[in-house]
């Protein structure tokens, strides 16, 4: 038997719906089962990491104790002291795993690869949001099972949503009244559904049928025209994009129902991205809890002490430091490769343009008109910004160039 | 608490650049999009500076801060 990759196949479904029915029966009655919720984790655990052989399982074992070392250490510490550079260490050591493991493609190295297990990035952010929430003392107390029960949720384990922790806890020290279940066991199968129809019918025409094909094509031209460029490459950009979408919504629809059904409110990852008017209301529609951890524990805390030690003074140049600083680093955590970075730089101009763009309009507001049809340019105009930086981030120029 | 809420509608006038912030003390700033998160900073810097009071980001629940009386009301709390 092989590692079963969460929500990829019928078999997965058919587990946890086996798995997920005690539980279930056990909510509609008003009871959390605290003993075989975590039984039913292991198990979740053991299909997904231990299947063929089991280092990823072993990693996530080892990553797991490593995590907690650092979290205690640090929240029997900070009771006491409150040093800005040990706080820094700290979130150093929580992301250095994820680092190792993000850069092995760049070194080959055989013993990096043995670190990596899926969804350690999705740990990761989960940990280093408790050390810096311990940090600001709005989490004051955790028991090492909480931690555990937190990181280790398995709907969300393998790609998120990332929920934060305090939210989290309200919903599994909680047990729904009926009329609340049930409200959520109807939104939860919508979403089943929704997700049954995004990943495994709209994701699998795009990405497995059609995808290949226009591949194929793009790549027919390498070579034979100036950059290999070609109509091919433009409907590749198209296809790619609707893939990457529906086949994550879909993922995230599956692990927010799957948390419906256990009682837990896991928040949203997309809401109808390609409808957005500028390219920062498509950051809060797209990838939703990544973009916003980014948001809360990068972008606005460097904001922060940039503003306050007064290390800048314009608060332009600060915005657009910020932006850069933010969309590198969401870049290399993509993956260290040049396309993953061009990604990055790419956001990042498009988010100093829309905010040089918004200080016009708000100057000229009155000789710039608005009414339906800039809407819908704004729209148009959005999703096909967007979709070029998909069709950067897919990859397809490196293998039309380099390779 | 109208002192407060004054100096906060100031700060907000001064980050936004806008005029008519805050005549509705409970209009939403963030849902109107007055607040984007540089503002939101910038607001709360300020309100630390003016008030000495300490405001971590993540104490920072936007759904607790939304409004210049909600607003009003935290740093009463904090004060």
């Amino acid at each position: 038997m092989n590692n079963i990759t969460p929500y990829s196949s019928p078999h997965y479904f058919i587990y946890l719906m086996l798995l997920l029915l005690p539980i279930m029966i056990g909510l509609w009655f008003g009871k959390r089962f605290r003993v075989y919720d975590f039984i039913a984790t292991v198990i979740i655990l053991i299909i997904t990491f231990f299947g063929g052989n089991m280092s990823q399982g072993i990693s996530l074992i080892f990553y797991v104790l490593y995590e907690m070392l650092l979290v205690f250490t640090y929240l029997s510490y900070r009771k006491k002291h409150n040093n800005f550079w040990i706080f820094t260490s700290y979130v150093v050591l929580a992301i250095i795993p994820l680092v190792f493991v993000k850069l092995d493609p760049l070194l080959k190295n055989q013993t990096i690869s043995l670190f990596a297990f899926l969804g350690i990035s999705y740990l990761t952010f989960k940990a280093v949001e408790i050390i810096m929430e311990i940090r600001d003392g709005v989490i004051k107390d955790i028991k090492p099972y909480e931690f555990v029960r937190f990181l280790l949720f398995f709907p969300t384990i393998s790609s998120g949503p990332i929920d934060r922790f305090r939210r989290f806890q309200k919903d599994v020290m909680n047990v729904p009244s009926r009329d609340e279940y049930v409200e959520l066991l109807h939104s939860g199968v919508n979403r089943l559904m929704q997700g049954l129809l995004y990943k495994f019918i709209i994701g699998y025409f795009f990405g497995t049928l059609l995808l290949p094909k226009v591949q194929i094509l793009t790549l027919s031209y390498k070579g034979q025209t100036p950059l290999g460029l070609s109509w091919a490459l433009v409907a590749y950009m198209y296809v790619y994009s609707m893939y990457l979408f529906f086949d994550f919504a879909g993922y995230s629809l599956f692990a927010v129902a799957i948390s419906n059904f256990m009682g837990v409110k896991t928040p949203m990852n997309f809401r109808a991205p390609f409808k957005s008017h500028n390219i920062k209301d498509f950051w809060n529609r797209w990838h939703i809890t990544l973009s916003f951890w980014f948001r809360d524990f990068i972008y606005m805390r460097l904001m922060f002490t940039v503003i306050k030690h007064k290390w800048l003074k314009n608060r332009v140049t600060i915005a657009n430091v910020g932006y850069i600083t933010l969309f590198l680093i969401m870049g290399f955590w993509h993956g260290e490769t040049w396309y993953y970075i061009v990604y990055g730089i790419f956001h990042a101009c498009a988010m100093i343009t829309n905010d040089a763009w918004l200080r016009y309009k708000k100057k000229h507001r009155k000789q710039i008109p608005s009414n339906k049809f800039t809407e819908a340019f704004a729209i148009f105009l959005t999703f096909n910004v967007v979709c070029f930086s998909f069709m950067i981030f897919s990859g397809i120029l490196d293998k039309l160039w380099f390779v | 608490m109208d002192d407060i809420k004054e100096k906060i509608v100031g700060i907000l006038q001064d980050v936004t650049g806008l005029d008519n912030v805050g005549q509705d003390a409970d209009q939403d700033l963030f849902k109107d999009g007055v607040l984007d998160s540089m503002a939101t900073v910038e607001v709360l810097v300020t309100l630390q500076d003016d008030f000495g009071i300490q405001v971590p980001v993540s104490e920072f629940d936007r759904s607790q801060w939304s409004t210049v009386n909600k607003i009003a009301q935290r740093v009463q709390e904090l004060e």
